[in-house]
């Protein structure tokens, strides 16, 4: 138990990522089978308008901030130091704090659920209600007096720490900390995708932060950020949450694109097609994503001339995006196709994002995006991106790296039923959304009425959102009953090119007995122009130093918590214990002995 | 703090290079802020206005302590490269005692502001000036306390030409720091 | 795959005719709705013949090179520099085709009118809308009037957080946002009953803000502002409508509402002409008297989050039926 508390391994953290993660892609799938539920019929009363509200906020801010944020972050802890051929990442302590961060940000967002009688009010009564994308003016104090979008903008302020140090660690990690040889076009497409996916991270946070902060002293002291009275206007709010917020998308789907670039070739045993090209288009998407931020406001009324620009630029985007996809196809052409559940991810990863992409460049049409926007037309673009294309990246992933994590295999059975299940489940849910859109269904809506006529379609996208409930289910029990009855997995079952099947699953606290050195991009395959290189010795040749654990990240992190608290509770005092807190946890952690 | 002497892929410190991509982090949060001070200037519906309130030739003063500040800096982060110990003691202390000279400049400045009349709630200024000089203050508090910690390290005879790359890195915190101000100097003081 | 694109297809080539979709973007009854609809079919066209083409490789690959017992190891091709230019170019090219008449329509519905086109202001409250006319000046609520044919400049802000106004037949949303006004234009081209919604979430009864616009003959809209710009009817003397303005000129009412000559609130809906619109509570009942007793007796519970709060004390049954027979005077 203290040994994972106090743990630096990456490996550690990166199982303890995968589970936090996916115990909050949980409970944001809850909400959505209750919003399902609501939505099943016209004039539904389920939930309330003010439950309602407060599920579809936290649906969207949980699978947004606490799911897919850091399930990919489990791969980039987990397998990028192995990819490197590295023994950790750089800052293994600063790893531990931004984990702790993560679950206490996590925690702190969804306490807002259960501790209303605090704030004089009902349980399911304080939670974030703003939507996830909080916009003002509506998340001021003077139209949102409770404590609800306090939880929101506090939680958010958090997560964002969380994910900056990590994102600074991985940089470092991935640039500094490779093996011998390895050069950065032989580094790994999903490493160079995280890599892409830090760069915007420590890029696009920070404008969030300002965001945010802004809106923070708006609420509590007084100030006119977001006022339209005062000569602001709330439209800022939302330039500087889409420069983020567009930003973000790329850094949800980048690290799936990664995975997906990893499990092809390794199930068609043919290399990346295009590998450079795939590279340079990943890079070239990070840039461009800066640019497309206002698409999210065509029917803000920004002019004719700026709507144009943005709509051009969001179009550009999608030449490097469909780069990838043919390259993807292009590597699996001519393959020798194993259909294990991975690659069965993989496929269905590239099938729905190129109907994400699609349904995505009719909305870079700002005169018909302002039929869309703000309509179900809208939630299932989004759903086909991350959910299609995300989620179902990050199942291959784990059904790929799964043997490495654990030593055991994911049973191919289960798996096949949990992807079908999936696949027919989220199109069934989600493609009906388009024509309930078009038909005129706006979204964030708890109630609709019968003579829209999207009555049906409605029912028929709850039946297929509890498919995939149920096959997450079949998941859950596969990963259940592989910890006991599971395959032993061996070095690599798979045949994979990379270092991290180069040595035993689950690998040693120290990874690699000796460090490798690579002479080329598939280090373990034979290709026309070298042979495999040796995998390295089961022991060690000498002793090998490891760091040990700290519990000084955890005192840091929880510092920020109970800052947090201050302000939610009006309370001066709380605030000088958090920043002692957080300024002892990081002179402890400062002056502690700890060499790697 | 870690990887001290091993391999690096780039050659380059970790701690170091971590800190530029930190500071690169950095320059999005000023930017952020910076921009909105720019797009509400001239937008505040009540005064006071800026051109009747800002000191030129205080700032000014501030200003130039400011920058002796990075230059003392300099100095320290020479002497401790090179192993004198003395004279890095006596510059470090320097760096963080015109650090504080700063913080009490903003301290007299923000206090005259209010007494005229102008808060955090008064109007847009009020709202932008205060929050973006407040940021810039707090990451000044932050490198003071910073600072005094090399300091007393250095007193205690903890610190030495060995960890001449963490007195770097606190040096390119500093100068961050510094080249930030005076950015906002020209933006706020400066062009009105 | 197939399955799903016919099902969009046959929705889309359903879109000339009526039918039982009120609020849908499919079914365009103005130029500006026609406008978007136009691209957005072109766009679509486009991309359903990507999308199957781009499937079709995937599958085709897929079952192609599926693993054979005795397949030779697949040759380590590593790209093609003439294929990566040609998939760069091939999407490229398509997006020319569909970004040059999407900058003609942005142009051409940029919300520009003649200056003999009927000028409306809308104003998003929580969560209801006003409209006013002020070439007319007349000003009404949740149920907007314009003659067919004839250019319509809708003028959009809020009176609170935002909201935006979307007609779906009549054309594309536009934001309402404090501070500022924005502009759309259209022309109608039939007659008829539409309905449309707020499309910006703007707090609890967001769902519950919807509106309606009545598209009628020039003459017939004529009658209508003839009316709306007359002053309110006089309730028959000893009847409960008589009843019921007493009870509204003593009663919380006359804080929020105006009725000309009666009460000046300008925090709710106007209600001079109440009884003449088709529903109460923006869109959300049929304006009968079993919905308007409720509504006026407890607003908060039909609607969440309303401003009309349960007036203290209560009004008797009676009471309300009495305004129920006034408001319903209110032709």
């Amino acid at each position: 138990m203290k040994s994972w508390l106090t743990t630096t391994d990456h490996k550690r953290i990166g199982l303890l990522y995968f589970f936090t993660a996916f115990a909050f892609f949980l409970i944001g799938g809850i909400e959505a089978l209750v919003i399902r539920a609501q939505l099943a019929q016209p004039n539904g009363h389920l939930v309330t308008a003010e439950t309602y509200n407060q599920l579809f906020t936290m649906h969207g801010t949980t699978m947004v901030f606490l799911a897919l944020m850091p399930l990919s972050a489990s791969f980039f802890n987990y397998i990028v130091p192995l990819q490197i051929g590295a023994r950790d990442v750089a800052f293994p302590r600063l790893n531990a704090f931004s984990y702790w961060v993560f679950l206490l940000g996590g925690l702190f967002l969804n306490a807002s659920w259960f501790v209303g009688p605090l704030f004089h009010a009902g349980v399911l009564n304080v939670a974030p209600d703003g939507g996830w994308f909080g916009y003002a003016n509506l998340t001021e104090r003077q139209f949102s007096p409770g404590p609800n979008i306090d939880f929101w903008l506090l939680g958010l302020q958090i997560l964002g720490i969380s994910s900056l140090a990590a994102g600074f660690n991985f940089i470092v990690t991935i640039l500094n900390l490779r093996a011998p040889g390895m050069r950065m076009m032989r580094v790994p497409a999903f490493t160079w995708m995280t890599l892409v996916t830090q760069f915007l991270v420590i890029t696009a946070f920070p404008v969030i932060t300002v965001a945010l902060a802004f809106l923070m002293f708006d609420r509590f002291f007084g100030t006119h950020f977001y006022v339209s009275q005062a000569g602001a206007t709330p439209i800022l709010w939302q330039h500087l949450f889409w420069l983020f917020g567009h930003p973000e998308v790329y850094i949800l789907i980048l690290p799936a694109m990664g995975i997906v670039s990893e499990v092809l070739p390794t199930f068609a045993r043919k290399p990346l097609f295009g590998y450079t090209v795939v590279v340079y288009s990943g890079i070239l998407i990070g840039f461009m994503g800066w640019g497309v931020w206002s698409h999210h406001m065509f029917s803000v009324g920004l002019g004719p001339i700026a709507d144009s620009v943005f709509s051009a630029t969001t179009m550009l985007i999608a030449v490097p995006t469909g780069v990838k996809i043919f390259n993807w196809i292009a590597t699996l052409w001519g393959g020798d196709i194993r259909g294990t559940t991975a690659l069965h991810f993989a496929v269905g990863f590239i099938a729905m994002f190129i109907i994400g992409g699609l349904s995505g460049v009719t909305h870079a049409s700002p005169p018909a995006d302002l039929q869309q926007t703000d309509t179900y037309y809208v939630v299932a673009h989004i759903h086909y991106v991350l959910f299609g294309g995300t989620i179902m990246g990050l199942f291959a992933g784990i059904y790929y790296w799964w043997p490495k994590m654990t030593g055991r295999l994911l049973s191919e059975a289960l798996g096949k039923w949990h992807f079908w299940l999936q696949f027919v489940g989220m199109n069934l849910a989600f493609f009906p959304m388009h024509l309930i859109g078009l038909l005129g269904m706006p979204r964030r809506i708890y109630t609709y009425s019968p003579e829209l006529g999207v009555s049906d379609l409605n029912l028929l996208s709850t039946i297929g959102a509890f498919l995939i409930a149920l096959s997450i289910l079949v998941f859950v029990v596969n990963i259940v009953r592989t910890r006991r009855r599971g395959q032993r997995a061996g070095n690599d079952p798979w045949g994979g090119a990379t270092l991290e099947w180069s040595i035993s699953s689950p690998p040693p606290v120290y990874n690699f007995s000796v460090i490798p050195t690579v002479a080329n991009r598939l280090p373990r395959w034979k290709t026309e122009h070298h042979e495999p290189m040796r995998d390295p010795p089961g022991t060690p040749p000498a002793p090998i130093h490891v760091p040990g654990g700290s519990w000084w990240p955890m005192l840091a992190a929880l510092g920020l918590p109970i800052l947090a608290l201050a302000p939610l509770t009006h309370t001066l005092w709380i605030a000088f214990v958090g920043v002692a807190v957080l300024l002892a946890g990081i002179y402890l952690w400062a002056f502690e002995p700890f060499d790697v | 703090m870690t990887t001290h002497g091993t391999h690096t892929s780039l050659g380059l410190d970790s701690r170091k290079m971590a800190f530029w991509a930190f500071i690169g982090s950095e320059c999005l949060l000023f930017t952020s802020l910076i921009s909105t001070y720019l797009v509400y200037k001239g937008r505040s519906v009540v005064g006071p206005y800026p051109h009747e309130i800002l000191n030129i030739p205080f700032t000014s003063v501030s200003t130039f302590d400011l920058l002796m500040s990075s230059l003392m800096m300099v100095l320290a982060l020479a002497a401790v490269q090179r192993g004198d110990m003395k004279w890095g003691k006596i510059w470090l202390f320097c760096t963080a005692l015109l650090g504080l000279v700063f913080l009490g400049g903003q301290v007299i400045e923000f206090t005259e502001f209010v007494h005229k009349g102008l808060t955090l709630q008064t109007n847009l200024f009020g709202c932008t000036f205060f929050v973006l000089t407040g940021t810039h203050g707090a990451h000044v508090t932050v490198g003071v306390l910073w600072l005094l910690t090399l300091w007393v390290r250095a007193l205690q005879g903890k610190l030495t030409s060995a960890n001449a790359m963490t007195v770097e890195i606190t040096g390119l915190y500093w100068h961050f720091v510094d080249v930030v101000w005076i950015v906002i100097f020209t933006v706020v003081y400066l062009i009105q | 795959m197939r399955k799903r694109f016919w099902v969009l297809t046959a929705a889309l080539a359903g879109s000339g005719c009526g039918g039982p979709f009120p609020q849908s973007a499919l079914h365009p009854h103005s130029d500006f709705a026609r406008a978007s609809d136009v691209l957005f079919t072109d766009i679509f066209w486009w991309a359903a013949a990507v999308f199957v083409v781009v499937e079709a490789l995937l599958v085709v690959a897929l079952i192609r090179f599926r693993h054979r017992e005795g397949r030779p190891a697949p040759t380590p091709t590593h790209g093609h520099t003439l294929m990566e230019i040609a998939w760069t170019l091939a999407p490229a090219v398509i997006l020319v085709f569909v970004a040059v008449p999407t900058v003609r329509t942005i142009f051409a519905t940029a919300g520009g009118a003649p200056a003999d086109a009927v000028k409306v202001q809308v104003i998003g409250h929580q969560w209801w809308w006003e409209f006013k006319y002020p070439d007319l000046a007349l000003t009404t609520a949740n149920e907007m009037h314009v003659p067919v044919g004839k250019p319509v400049r809708v003028a959009i802000t809020s009176a609170d957080v935002i909201h935006s106004f979307w007609v779906p037949p009549l054309g594309g949303k536009r934001d309402a946002i404090p501070g500022q006004t924005n502009y759309i234009a259209f022309q109608a081209d039939s007659e008829g009953d539409y309905s449309g919604q707020c499309a910006e979430f703007c707090g609890a009864s967001h769902a519950n803000m919807r509106l309606r616009v009545v598209v009628e003959s020039d003459s017939e809209f004529g009658r209508w502002a003839t009316v709306q710009l007359a002053g309110p009817a006089a309730p028959t003397p000893r009847t409960a409508a008589e009843r019921g303005k007493a009870v509204f000129a003593r009663s919380a009412c006359i804080g929020c509402h105006t009725i000309q000559g009666v009460s000046p609130g300008v925090i709710g809906p106007n209600l001079t002409h109440v009884g003449g619109r088709t529903t109460i509570a923006s869109g959300l009942f049929p304006n009968d008297s079993a919905h308007l007793a409720r509504w006026i007796a407890d607003a908060p519970s039909l609607k969440p989050g309303a401003l009309m709060t349960r007036m203290q004390p209560p009004l008797t049954d009676a009471d309300i039926a009495a305004l129920v027979a006034y408001l319903q005077s209110l032709k």
